[in-house]
C-alpha cells in the first residue's frame, strides 16, 4: 500500500514540476542564506579560538605590565626565583604577521596546537610554525601547521626576539599548579598586573555585535525563504485536497497518509537542503574576504580568507532545511489531519477563510501591542529579542488586512467600471498572494532595518573618529626615554602637543582605562557628550570632575553628579560620552590630577596640532632624528580614510545580503504569480469575454504587481525603522552596554522601494506575458459545459 | 445477506441545532444484488451511501457487511475495509489528476495488494479505455473519466460496489452507455451494487429499489 500511496502523492510533483521547483528552490535559497551566514560566523569564531589557543588566552592566567610595556628580564628572573612557575612570551608583529615566541623549557606542554618537543626536532635553528600563508608572508620558511591562527606564527623565544628586535618578554604565562605560599607579584614589581584566564577570547566578545547582526540577517533571510516554502507547500496541499479525500475514500488510513506526506516532504527537504548547503558555501566563500577585512579592520581580528567545511556545518544546514520544512508544513499537515473525509462546500471554505483572516488580524494586533509594550517596559536581552520577533511576525500578519483596507478605499474611490473591477480583483487575489507579499515585507523591513543600523553606525563612527582624532597627527614613542625626548621636540615644531597618558585600573570594581588629558581647545571644541554639565570642561580641569564613557555609566550605574573614587580620590561625574565598540569602561580626569595619582605613568603617545601641510616634514624629521619607524607616526586623515574603508567593506557584505534577501522575496512573488497563473484563467475569462483585450489584461496584471509592491513597501519602511530602533536602542544596549543614535536615510529608502518595485515587475512580467499569449481556446474552455 | 442496515440514525449539527438526516433506516442487500437508492434532493441518499461505505459514522444503528459491523471499526479498520471490500464510484469521478489512466485504474488494487494485470487489462478493454491508458484525466471526456472510475472500483474485485449518482455529470446517451457497462461488469464479478440516483430511468435498470423521504424509507 505504501508504494502505491507514495506513487500517487509523488505524481502530484511530477505533474506540477514548477511547484516542485518552487519548493526546492525556496528551501535551497533559505538554507543557503542561513548556512552561508553561519559558515562565515563559524569560520570567524574558529579563527578567534585558534588565535586564543595560540596566544594562550583562555587557558592560562597571564602576568603583564599595567602600562602595556614589556616585562624586564630581571623581573621575570625574580618571579622564577620567588617560586612562580611562569613562562615568558614575546609577542609582536612583523609585516602584519603576529610573531609569538615561547620558551620551550618552561612553557605549558602544548600551546596553540604545537607540541613543545617539535621545537627541538629540527636542526640548529628552532623552527617557525604557522599556516602556509603566514610563513610565506614572513619569508623565513618554517613548518606548516594549518590549525594555527591565521596571520600568526609560533616559534622559539630566541627567534621571536631576533625577528621583533625585543629581548624582554611581552607577558608571562602563569602555569596552573602554583605553590600556595608565593609572594604577591606586587611585592616583586608593583607595575605588574595579573589577568585571569577567560572563558572566551577578547576577540570573540568584541566581535559578538557584528556576528549577532550577521546572524539576525541570516535568520531573516531564512524566514523570507520559509515563506516561499510555506506558500509552495500550502498551494500543493490545497491542490491535493481532492487527492487526499479520494485516497482516504479508497481506504488509506489518515495516519498513514499524514506520515507519508511528511516523509515525502522530508525527502524533498534533504535534497533541497543539500543544494542549499552547497549554495551557502559559495555565498560564504564569496563574502568571507570582505567579512575578514571588516573584522580585521574594526577589531584587529585575524580571520582566514578561505573557508573550511566542517561536518557539523553540513549537518546543521540539513537540519535547518528539514526543520524549516516541517515548520512550514505543520499548518498544512494539521489541516489535512482535521479535514473531513467528505468535501466541505464552497461556502464553508469561504467562511473558514474569513475566520482565518480575522484571527490573523487579531494576532497581528496583539503582537504589535506586545512589541510596543516590550519596547517601553521590556528589560533584558530576551525581552529585546522578543520585541524583534513580535515586531516582525506582527508586522507580517498585519500586512494583508492593511492592503485589504487600502484596496477597499481604492475600490470605493474608483471612477470607472474597469478601475472598480481592478481594485476588486486585486482584493480577491490578496489571500493567494499574501504569503509572497509577507516575504517581500520581511525582506524590505530587514533591508531598511539593517541598512539604517549600519549607516547609523557609520555616521556615528565618523563623528566618533572626528572627536577622537581631532589632532592632525599622532606620534608613538617606543620607550619612556624616547617619549621624554620627543615631547619638547614636538612642542618646538607644532602648535600644540597633546600627551595621551593612560592607566588601567578598576573603577567600582570594573576594569577601566583612565586618561589624563591636558586642558586644551581641541577637546573643548570637538568632544561631544551624551549628557554633561554646562561647564563640563571647567568642572573637569578645575573642579574635581571626571567624565566617563557610556559603558562604565551603564555597568556601574553611575549618573551625572555621582561621586566615584578614581585612583583613591573621589571625583564627581560631570559628563558621559559615547564610546562605540569599546568593551570596557573609560574615564578622564584632569592631567594634573592624573600626574598626582599615577606618577609612574609616562605618556608614550602624543597628538600634535599643526597645519596638515607641515606633517610630512615633521614625520620625516622624526624618522631621521629619532629613528622612529613609519608605523609610529600617523596622519589622522589616513586613519579616518582607513577606518571608512573598513566600513565600506562592511557595506559590501550587508549590501550583498540585502540584494540576496530581496532576490529571494522577488522569487517568492514570481513563483506565487506563476502558480496562480493557471487559476487566474477562469477569473479573467469572463472579463475577456465582456470585451477586454488579452494585452490589457496582461498590463493590468503587471500594474497589480507594482501596486502591491508599493503598498508593501510603504508598510515595510516604518516596520524596518522600528526594527532598526529595536536593534540600536534595545538589543545593542542590552547586549553590549552602549546605545547607538539612529539616523534616517530617506534616499536609501526610496532606492529600496524602487528596487522592490523593479523586483515585483520582473517577477510579474513572465506571468503577465503568458496571460497575454493565452489562446482564446483556453479562455473559452472556461465556458465549456462538459455534460 | 451481504449488507444489513438496521435502525440507522444520523444527524448533522447546524446553526439551529442538530438536523436529522437519516431517521431509523433498516434494509438489507444480498450477494450479487443490485439496489437503487432514490429520493428527492436532501432526502439523505448520499449520506446513507457514505455511511454504508464507511466514509462517515452513524449516530446509532448497525451497518453489517459480511457479518462485520463497520461502525465498530476504528479509522484504520474502516480504511482497510474500504480498501478491500468496497469499490466506490463518485459523481465527480475523483480521479487523481496527476496519475495517468492506467495508474488510476490500478491504484486501489495496488493499495489492497490485489493487483491483477490481466483483470485490469480486461476492464480497460471492456470499458473502452485501452487507447487512453497513458493519458491524464484532464484530457478525457466526462464519460471516459467515469469509465476510469468504474474500472478503478472494480479492479479490486470488491464484494460491494457503491455508486453515488455515477452518471449525474454525463449526458443521457453517455450515461446509458456507462450504466450498461457498469451493470454488466458488476454482474460478471458477482458483486452487489448499491447506487444512489434520482433518475427513475436508471433506477428501473436495478433489481430492487428503495425510496428515501426525509431520511426514512418511503
Amino acid at each position: 500500500m505504501i508504494r502505491a500511496v507514495l506513487g500517487a502523492l509523488w505524481s502530484h510533483w511530477r505533474h506540477n514540476r514548477l511547484q516542485l521547483f518552487t519548493l526546492v528552490a525556496g528551501l535551497a535559497l533559505a538554507t543557503a542564506l542561513w548556512s552561508g551566514v553561519q559558515a562565515i560566523n563559524s569560520e570567524a569564531r574558529s579563527s578567534y579560538a585558534a588565535a586564543a589557543r595560540t596566544l594562550g588566552e583562555g587557558q592560562y592566567d597571564q602576568i603583564l605590565r599595567a602600562d602595556g610595556r614589556p616585562i624586564a628580564v630581571d623581573t621575570y628572573v625574580q618571579l622564577r626565583r620567588a617560586g612562580w612557575k611562569v613562562s615568558p612570551v614575546i609577542d609582536g608583529r612583523v609585516d602584519g604577521i603576529r610573531v609569538i615566541g615561547v620558551e620551550p623549557l618552561t612553557a605549558p606542554r602544548s600551546l596553540g596546537g604545537v607540541e613543545l618537543d617539535a621545537f627541538q626536532a629540527v636542526g640548529d635553528s628552532p623552527p617557525i610554525f604557522g599556516q602556509k600563508a603566514a610563513l610565506d608572508a614572513l619569508g623565513r620558511g618554517g613548518v606548516v601547521r594549518p590549525d594555527l591562527a591565521p596571520d600568526a606564527v609560533v616559534t622559539d623565544i630566541s627567534v621571536a626576539a631576533d625577528l621583533l628586535a625585543q629581548t624582554d618578554p611581552s607577558r608571562l604565562l602563569v602555569l596552573p599548579d602554583q605553590r600556595a605560599d608565593l609572594p604577591e607579584i606586587d611585592s616583586i614589581d608593583n607595575g605588574l598586573t595579573r589577568r585571569v584566564a577567560q572563558s572566551g577570547s577578547d576577540l570573540s566578545r568584541l566581535t559578538d555585535s557584528f556576528h549577532m547582526n550577521l546572524t539576525a540577517f541570516g535568520f531573516l533571510a531564512f524566514a523570507v525563504g520559509l515563506f516561499i516554502v510555506h506558500g509552495a507547500i500550502g498551494l500543493a496541499f490545497e491542490q491535493r485536497r481532492p487527492m487526499v479525500r479520494t485516497l482516504r475514500a479508497l481506504g488509506v488510513p489518515l495516519r498513514h497518509l499524514i506520515v507519508l506526506m511528511a516523509a515525502e516532504l522530508l525527502l524533498i527537504a534533504v535534497a533541497a537542503g543539500a543544494v542549499g548547503v552547497v549554495l551557502g558555501y559559495f555565498i560564504a566563500a564569496s563574502l568571507l574576504p570582505d567579512v575578514a577585512a571588516t573584522l580585521r579592520g574594526l577589531y584587529g581580528a585575524d580571520v582566514g580568507n578561505s573557508l573550511n567545511l566542517s561536518p557539523v556545518w553540513w549537518v546543521s544546514g540539513m537540519a535547518v532545511s528539514m526543520g524549516g520544512t516541517m515548520v512550514a508544513a505543520a499548518g498544512a499537515l494539521w489541516q489535512i489531519s482535521r479535514m473531513p473525509l467528505m468535501a466541505a462546500g464552497r461556502r464553508a471554505l469561504a467562511v473558514q477563510g474569513r475566520v482565518r483572516r480575522r484571527i490573523e488580524a487579531i494576532c497581528a494586533l496583539c503582537l504589535l501591542s506586545l512589541a510596543a509594550g516590550l519596547g517601553v517596559w521590556g528589560q533584558g536581552l530576551i525581552a529585546g529579542f522578543g520585541l524583534l520577533a513580535a515586531l516582525l511576525i506582527g508586522g507580517a500578519l498585519a500586512l494583508p488586512p492593511m492592503i485589504d483596507l487600502a484596496t477597499k478605499v481604492g475600490q470605493k474611490s474608483a471612477g470607472s467600471a474597469l478601475s472598480e473591477w481592478f481594485w476588486a480583483d486585486t482584493r480577491q487575489q490578496l489571500p493567494s498572494l499574501s504569503l509572497a507579499l509577507m516575504a517581500l515585507l520581511l525582506a524590505m523591513a530587514a533591508n531598511v532595518g539593517v541598512s539604517t543600523m549600519v549607516s547609523s553606525f557609520r555616521l556615528t563612527f565618523q563623528g566618533f573618529l572626528d572627536q577622537r582624532l581631532a589632532a592632525e597627527g599622532y606620534v608613538y614613542a617606543d620607550t619612556e626615554e624616547q617619549a621624554k625626548a620627543l615631547q619638547p621636540w614636538l612642542s618646538s615644531r607644532t602648535d600644540a602637543v597633546l600627551p595621551i597618558q593612560k592607566v588601567d585600573i578598576a573603577v567600582r570594581g570594573l576594569p577601566t582605562e583612565v586618561y589624563g588629558p591636558i586642558d586644551h581647545e581641541t577637546y573643548r571644541s570637538n568632544w561631544t557628550f551624551l549628557t554633561a554639565t554646562p561647564t563640563v570642561w571647567d568642572d573637569l580641569h578645575g573642579g574635581g570632575g571626571v567624565v566617563i564613557n557610556e559603558q562604565l555609566s551603564r555597568r556601574s550605574g553611575l549618573a551625572l553628579g555621582d561621586v566615584v573614587p578614581v585612583g583613591g580620590r573621589d571625583f564627581v561625574v560631570v559628563g558621559i560620552y559615547g564610546d562605540y565598540g569599546n568593551p570596557i569602561g573609560q574615564a578622564m580626569i584632569d592631567a594634573g590630577d592624573f600626574a598626582v595619582l599615577f606618577p609612574e605613568a609616562v605618556p608614550l603617545r602624543f597628538g600634535i596640532r599643526v597645519a596638515d601641510s607641515a606633517l610630512p616634514d615633521i614625520f620625516a624629521d622624526l624618522q631621521s632624528e629619532f629613528g622612529l619607524p613609519v608605523a609610529n607616526m600617523v596622519n589622522q586623515a589616513g586613519i579616518k580614510s582607513f577606518s571608512m574603508g573598513v566600513f565600506d567593506r562592511t557595506f559590501v557584505v550587508t549590501a550583498a545580503l540585502n540584494i540576496l534577501t530581496l532576490a529571494v522575496a522577488g522569487f517568492a512573488i514570481l513563483m506565487s504569480l506563476l502558480t496562480l497563473a493557471g487559476l487566474r484563467v477562469p477569473q479573467l475569462a469572463p472579463v475577456w469575454a465582456l470585451g477586454m483585450t488579452r494585452r490589457t489584461l496582461g498590463r493590468l496584471e503587471l500594474g497589480r504587481a507594482v501596486l502591491l509592491a508599493v503598498l508593501t513597501a510603504l508598510f515595510a519602511v516604518p516596520l524596518g525603522l522600528a526594527l532598526a530602533w529595536a536593534l540600536l536602542s534595545v538589543v545593542n544596549v542590552e547586549a553590549f552596554g552602549w546605545k547607538l543614535p539612529m539616523f534616517l536615510f530617506p534616499q536609501d529608502y526610496l532606492r529600496l522601494i524602487a528596487q522592490a518595485v523593479i523586483a515585483a515587475m520582473i517577477a510579474a512580467a513572465w506571468p503577465a506575458w503568458k496571460l497575454q499569449r493565452t489562446a482564446p481556446a483556453d479562455l473559452l474552455k472556461v465556458f465549456a459545459n462538459e455534460r | 445477506m451481504l449488507l444489513s442496515v438496521s435502525d440507522l440514525f444520523k444527524s448533522y449539527r447546524g446553526a439551529e441545532g442538530a438536523i436529522p438526516v437519516i431517521n431509523g433506516v433498516s434494509f438489507g442487500v444480498s450477494k450479487a444484488e443490485t439496489l437503487a437508492l432514490t429520493g428527492e434532493s436532501g432526502s439523505g441518499k448520499s449520506t446513507l451511501l457514505h455511511l454504508i461505505g464507511g466514509l462517515d459514522l452513524p449516530d446509532s444503528g448497525v451497518i453489517s457487511v459480511d457479518g462485520i459491523d463497520i461502525a465498530q471499526l476504528d479509522d484504520k479498520g474502516r480504511a482497510n475495509w474500504r480498501r478491500t471490500v468496497t469499490g466506490v464510484v463518485f459523481q465527480q469521478f475523483n480521479l487523481i489528476p496527476s496519475l495517468d489512466v492506467a495508474d488510476n485504474i490500478a491504484l486501489q488494487a495496488r493499495m489492497a495488494g490485489r493487483q491483477d494485470r490481466d483483470w485490469t487489462a480486461f476492464l480497460s478493454e471492456r470499458l473502452g479505455l485501452r487507447d487512453h491508458l497513458r493519458k491524464y484525466p484532464e484530457s478525457l471526456s466526462g464519460g471516459q473519466q467515469q469509465r476510469v472510475a468504474i474500472a478503478r472500483a472494480l479492479a479490486v474485485r470488491p464484494k460491494l460496489v457503491l455508486a453515488d449518482e455515477p452518471t449525474g455529470n454525463l449526458d443521457e446517451a453517455t450515461a446509458d452507455t456507462v450504466m450498461t457497462l457498469m451493470l454488466d461488469l458488476v454482474r460478471e464479478t458477482g458483486a452487489a451494487l448499491v447506487m444512489v440516483t434520482h433518475s427513475e430511468r436508471l433506477a428501473a435498470l436495478m433489481e430492487r429499489r428503495i425510496h428515501l423521504r426525509a431520511g426514512r424509507l418511503g
